[in-house]
């Protein structure tokens, strides 16, 4: 039962009074695109935090076999961390360029960034076929296994971070620099930068504290 | 390649061996689905139904649909996992001595494995999400969530999780490791069939669609709020729907990460959880409960926040202590995080270790407590209308606490040494369980039912479902308690003792008072529906409501609000109607909303085909089935046609029909 | 104030007079650990109904006085805070939750299965120099293995021990988590492979108790069941003589036979135990060409360069009929004259060339 009255229904005098508690034009809310892709990346960030903590336990457990000193190399690893970094920096021009609604430029340095994602994910395949060929497979003891986990999970973002960024280029060439599009853009921003900051992790706690004795 | 290697590399380990034709009780729970099924397949085209249910439901983005899905589901998958729990409480109240029952360990043990996960992931999150999704666009003056399409892909992927374990009934097996599945135990050397990966798949699946429930009801509820709703001003159970988005977005990414290493020591060799090659099982656990603590809680804020509601509604009263409620809620929500140790005392941790873990449990009943208080004070010289919400608040009130106090004894570790699982732990969270979770969404589905469908449920049958289960519930859960207290442990399917019988006797009529209960639930939802125009609600506001939602029609139009509400004070409704609220009959725009889409049904479904490839190890499927669903994702993300326009008279139009039928009420 | 003191105790132990036509063992055992741990359980339970009676009475109260149809009370629709009420409401409950919490924390210290017992009873300390009696145990599938490494015997899923002697359990687990539970005894304890957990206790009366494991185990839980015999000194020493007498050796061999899984296993006596048996299937060698688990941790905290990585063997687990998965496990070591440092074969020739 509400205290609606007949005379209110008919509306007339009280309409005004009423204006008060309702908006007249068209209500638009703020987009939540950039907030909920943000939360999801930090659901993302916990996923790595759990993989970071089950190496943080098992990373030195080598069942007696073969330990990081014995299988990171190191240059290599210095080169792909500089080929993902650099990504970054060429996606940051892109943005940058999206900013000014340049789309040939916006291309082109999207383009960029995945040839060097992509020689990323191919320095990393290589070494991980190196190393199961060398007898130091993800099964081979506890540590290599979380070794494995992290570092490929890390490299399957990467690669549905590329996947995304050919189908981007092929939707802003197709539409251009809208609104919707610039919005994916940023999304995908935030996703290349989150994996850069990642592989600082990986690259400092696996890689350069692993070949510590 | 000859014919066996075509065959598994098609079929996998697929073989007739996992069709159950020789389980007497399988088959006939299969024919009896298949027969159910059929007649409804024939029902849905004789009445021509499968147009309306493409359009209308399965690609519906509307949040309120969305949310009737959930709770639809979730009710169907109560009734299988309370089947379980009768055949549990019938087994162990007869296999006693020589008389083994008729559930050999090998069924018993899936019993209780599918009763857990079903109950939990299948049943209270379905219907907590589903009722969150309903309400909070509602009650915030919204028209729909932040992200409409992931909420409808979100719906699918939990409907398709639970498909995924009801298949198992039918082929193959379900895990035997308990609902939380520990390795070793649940490893491939101890649990090599595929029982377990039915286990993972439906639960990484599932749990990708909880995920992004959760960023897309926090997205909501920070971003979409009426103009002058602050946080502060915001509904108790919008509050408590906030909070418990943030425990999902921050819990079940865990959950996926240790499924994920599981399954990776199952099909690829890894050594996470092994015994012998540096594998730690001990990480599962810790893993697995820093989800598990904070998942109770995501079932039972929202059960709080359903109380608040009612309690206020019915007694005719502001809430006791708004901002202490608030408080409360956001302390127990951090401190969810810090007790997850208190699940393995008994696992080996020194004094210092299990002692943090059990004052820090002992600290978040305060908070608790303090909402217990307030309640009780909302209630307190207000105007108590006994309605089936208010009964259902008080039999929590009452149920609920003596769950809390269990758990708070439980939370001193040398007593848990001596109950960690036995019966008095099933006992204590089936209290807080039934008690707060279930209680409080049976209050929910009744107090917003009218709004939903237009009418209310019959009240008579609705009262008998209440008592079957308060009185059920104290017999089949009071003598487990007593059996805990005898040194009874759980997921025993034999006893030898004989003095023990009678408790589990008893417990088995209290599970069957709830089946009553259930039951008459049933009839209620079926009678209502027959009465429905004897029991119809033309005003919107059934229970004289203080909350946004009541303002609209019941059920809403599609688009909630005609115009946005301007919110000025908490309880806004009744804000409005105190201060001459006078609802607006002209001006009506065309109102901006999303468009239906089956993108995500298919999507959906896809992960499915691929999870149950995965689980038969049929990997030509599984890569196809990946495939297709990059590919799905990818096409969706070329639409960009996804919205349109109600145009202004067809507002007009409906509008117009709600405010005949109000005149048509005070007549 | 005597009649307070007294009034107090029979308070306390009113729900364990309650419950005692049931046998509830938890809240009145004979053995001291666990009758500390029960009497924790009233303990706490008082504490909290200090708070649940009044709520679940108001609950009551306010819900018949406050009804709709009786107008006689007060109606107050906007009285929604009292800053007094909130003190009371979240002070009442912090204020039971420290001396809990309190509790809690020396308890938890007292208790704790680590540490060796400090009494034999409410009334007795440890007398100094004691003799205590050292079990080591073994969850099995699904059975229970007890080894008495001061009495050379061992047993399956049968135990005693003499009264009022200090018991030290080491725990460990073959294949799965289990839970070493003997409620008349002492709390549980998690029985884990490849780890070791620790239980003390003391049964201070005489007679034939239940023991079980409480962590779901696999197909053979039910019945992994045992007895718990407490004897006089007299008596257990007659009983250890009786086991000796009995025949049987627990080696290697007949170890790796018992380990295979089986159920409703019947008690069984072995006169005599391999000395390094426990610590052999504490440390996954039983199977001598497995590495054992204590060498490895060595290895791994010590490293030994990728030339010396151990190869990764296969064998098939639990072999018998339709069991074909292959496990893999690290090999032993094998020092001998031309392979001092114990290389794996492979890597020992490869040496030599």
């Amino acid at each position: 039962m509400s205290d609606i009255t007949a005379s209110s229904i008919h509306g007339g005098v009280g309409a005004a009074a009423g204006a008060r508690f309702h908006v007249s034009g068209e209500h638009h809310p703020e987009s939540g695109t950039l907030l909920g892709f943000w939360l999801y990346l930090m659901s993302d960030c916990l996923v790595f935090a759990c993989l970071f903590a089950a190496y943080g336990v098992l990373g030195r457990s080598y069942a007696a076999g073969p330990t990081g000193a014995d299988l990171f190399d190191l240059p290599m690893v210095a080169v792909n961390t500089s080929l993902l970094l650099l990504s970054s920096i060429t996606y940051g021009f892109a943005v940058l360029e999206m900013q000014r609604r340049r789309l040939r430029p916006v291309l082109a340095w999207l383009a960029v960034t995945g040839l060097l994602g992509a020689g990323f994910i191919s320095l990393e395949l290589y070494e991980f076929a190196h190393l199961i060929h060398e007898g130091a497979g993800p099964q081979r003891s506890a540590f290599l296994s979380s070794f494995f986990t992290l570092v490929g999970t890390h490299g399957l973002h990467v690669s549905f971070g590329i996947v995304w960024l050919i189908t981007l280029m092929v939707q802003v060439g197709k539409h251009g620099l809208i609104a919707e599009n610039r919005r994916r853009l940023m999304c995908l921003s935030m996703f290349w930068h989150f994996l850069d900051v990642v592989w600082i992790g990986v690259f400092t706690f696996v890689y350069l504290m692993g070949v510590l004795p | 390649m000859n014919h066996l290697d075509m065959q598994s590399l098609i079929l996998g380990r697929l073989t007739w061996d996992a069709i159950p034709f020789h389980e007497p009780i399988l088959l006939a729970t299969f024919i009896g689905v298949a027969l159910g099924g059929v007649a409804l397949l024939v029902a849905l085209t004789y009445f021509r139904l499968w147009g309306p249910l493409w359009r209308d439901w399965i690609t519906s983005i509307d949040h309120k649909k969305i949310g009737i899905m959930y709770i639809v589901l979730g009710l169907v998958m109560l009734l299988r996992g309370f089947s379980d729990a009768i055949m549990m409480r019938a087994q162990q109240a007869i296999a006693f001595g020589d008389a083994v029952g008729f559930l050999p360990p090998h069924h018993y043990d899936q019993v209780f494995t599918a009763h857990g996960v079903i109950m939990i992931f299948f049943v209270a999150m379905p219907l907590v999400t589903g009722l969150m999704n309903f309400v909070v666009p509602l009650q915030i003056g919204a028209r729909d969530v932040s992200f409409p399409f992931l909420n409808n892909f979100s719906f699918w992927m939990t409907a398709f999780g639970a498909g995924l374990v009801m298949m198992s009934l039918f082929v193959g097996e379900f895990a035997r490791t308990g609902w939380l599945a520990y390795p070793p135990l649940s490893g491939i050397a101890f649990s090599p069939d595929v029982g377990v990966d039915y286990y993972i798949w439906s639960l990484q699946i599932a749990g990708v669609g909880t995920l992004l429930s959760g960023v897309n009801l926090i997205a909501t509820i920070v971003k979409m709020r009426a103009p002058g709703m602050t946080l502060m001003k915001m509904p108790v159970f919008t509050w408590t729907a906030l909070c418990t988005n943030v425990l999902i977005v921050a819990a079940f990414p865990v959950l996926t990460a240790v499924l994920a290493l599981l399954s990776l020591d199952r099909y690829v060799g890894t050594n996470f959880f092994t015994n012998d090659l540096g594998g730690n099982a001990m990480m599962y656990v810790n893993l697995i409960w820093i989800w598990g603590h904070p998942e109770v809680y995501i079932l039972v804020l929202p059960a709080f926040g359903i109380f608040s509601e009612v309690v206020a509604t019915f007694c005719g009263k502001r809430l006791f202590g708004y901002a202490s409620m608030v408080y409360a809620t956001v302390v127990i929500t951090i401190l969810s995080y810090l007790v997850w140790l208190h699940h393995f005392f008994t696992m080996g941790s020194g004094a210092s270790v299990n002692s943090f873990f059990g004052i820090t449990t002992m600290i978040i009943s305060i908070p608790t407590g303090a909402k217990i208080f307030n309640w009780l004070f909302t209630m307190y010289r207000g105007r108590i209308r006994f309605e089936l919400p208010m009964l259902w608040t008080v039999g929590f009130m009452i149920t609920f606490v003596i769950g809390g106090m269990t758990g708070v004894l439980l939370a001193v570790p040398p007593a848990d040494f001596v109950l960690h699982n036995s019966l008095f732990l099933i006992a204590h969270f089936h209290n807080v369980i039934i008690g707060g979770v279930l209680f409080g969404l049976l209050a929910g589905i009744t107090y917003w039912f009218p709004k939903a469908f237009g009418y209310k449920l019959d009240p008579f049958w609705g009262k008998c479902s209440f008592w079957f289960w308060q009185i059920g519930f104290f017999f089949a859960f009071m003598p487990l308690y007593v059996l805990g207290l005898m040194g009874v442990t759980r997921r025993l399917s034999h006893f030898d003792d004989p003095s023990l019988q009678i408790w589990f006797q008893i417990a088995a009529f209290g599970a069957a008072l709830i089946a009553l209960g259930i039951l008459s639930f049933i009839i209620q939802l079926v009678v209502s529906f027959v009465r429905r125009e004897s029991l119809r609600d033309t005003t919107g506001d059934p229970w004289n409501g203080r909350t946004l939602e009541w303002s609209t029609a019941s059920p809403p139009p599609a688009y909630n609000f005609a115009f946005t509400p301007l919110v000025h004070d908490n309880d806004a409704w009744h804000d409005m109607k105190a201060n001459g609220y006078v609802r607006p009959l002209d001006g009506f725009i065309p109102i901006h909303m999303p468009k239906n889409t089956g993108a995500g049904f298919v999507i959906a479904a896809l992960s499915a085909v691929c999870g149950f490839a995965l689980i038969w190890h049929m990997w030509l499927l599984a890569g196809a089935g990946f495939a297709a669903l990059l590919a799905a994702v990818i096409v969706h993300t070329f639409n960009y046609q996804r919205d349109f326009h109600i145009p202004a008279d067809e507002v007009v139009r409906t509008e117009g029909e709600r405010t005949r039928l109000l005149l048509a009420g005070h007549v | 104030m005597p009649p307070l003191k007294n009034l107090r105790r029979r308070l306390l132990l009113l729900p364990a007079a309650l419950l005692a036509g049931c046998n509830t063992v938890v809240l009145n055992p004979p053995g001291d650990v666990a009758a500390q741990q029960g009497h924790l359980i009233v303990v706490a339970t008082v504490l909290m109904l200090l708070i649940i009676v009044p709520v679940i009475a108001l609950t009551g109260l306010f819900a018949w006085r406050y009804r709709q149809s009786n107008r006689d009370e007060t109606y107050a629709p906007d009285w929604d805070h009292s800053t007094q009420l909130e003190l009371v409401i979240w002070a009442a409950p912090l204020l039971i939750i420290i001396a809990l919490g309190a509790v809690t924390w020396i308890s938890t210290h007292t208790l704790d299965p680590y540490r060796p017992l400090q009494r034999l009873d409410a009334a007795r300390a440890v007398p100094a120099g004691a003799e205590t009696l050292t079990v080591e145990v073994v969850a099995l599938d699904w059975k229970w293995l007890f080894i008495y490494p001061g009495q050379g015997i061992a047993t399956v899923n049968e135990l005693a021990a003499p009264v009022d002697m200090p018991i030290t359990f080491k725990i460990t687990a073959s294949s799965v988590m289990n839970s070493f539970y003997i409620p008349a005894l002492a709390g549980q304890i998690y029985a884990m492979p490849g780890m070791e957990t620790k239980l003390h206790a003391v049964m201070n009366r005489p007679g034939v108790y239940e023991g079980f494991s409480s962590n779901y185990s696999g197909a053979g839980f039910s019945d992994m069941r045992f007895r718990f015999h407490g004897m006089s000194a007299a008596d257990f020493e007659r009983w250890v003589q009786s086991v000796k007498a009995g025949g049987g050796a627990l080696g290697r061999a007949a170890y790796l036979q018992l380990e295979k899984p089986s159920e409703r296993v019947p008690v069984k006596h072995y006169a005599s135990v391999a000395p390094d048996l426990y610590d052999a299937v504490l440390n996954r060698c039983v199977d001598s060409s497995k590495m054992c688990m204590d060498q490895m941790m060595a290895i791994d905290a010590g490293g030994l360069g990728s030339a010396n990585a151990y190869r990764v063997a296969t064998k098939a687990w639990r072999s018998g009929p339709g069991d074909s998965l292959a496990r893999p496990y690290v090999e032993a070591m094998a020092c001998t004259a031309d392979n001092p440092e114990g290389k794996p074969v492979s890597a020992a020739v490869r040496a030599t060339q």
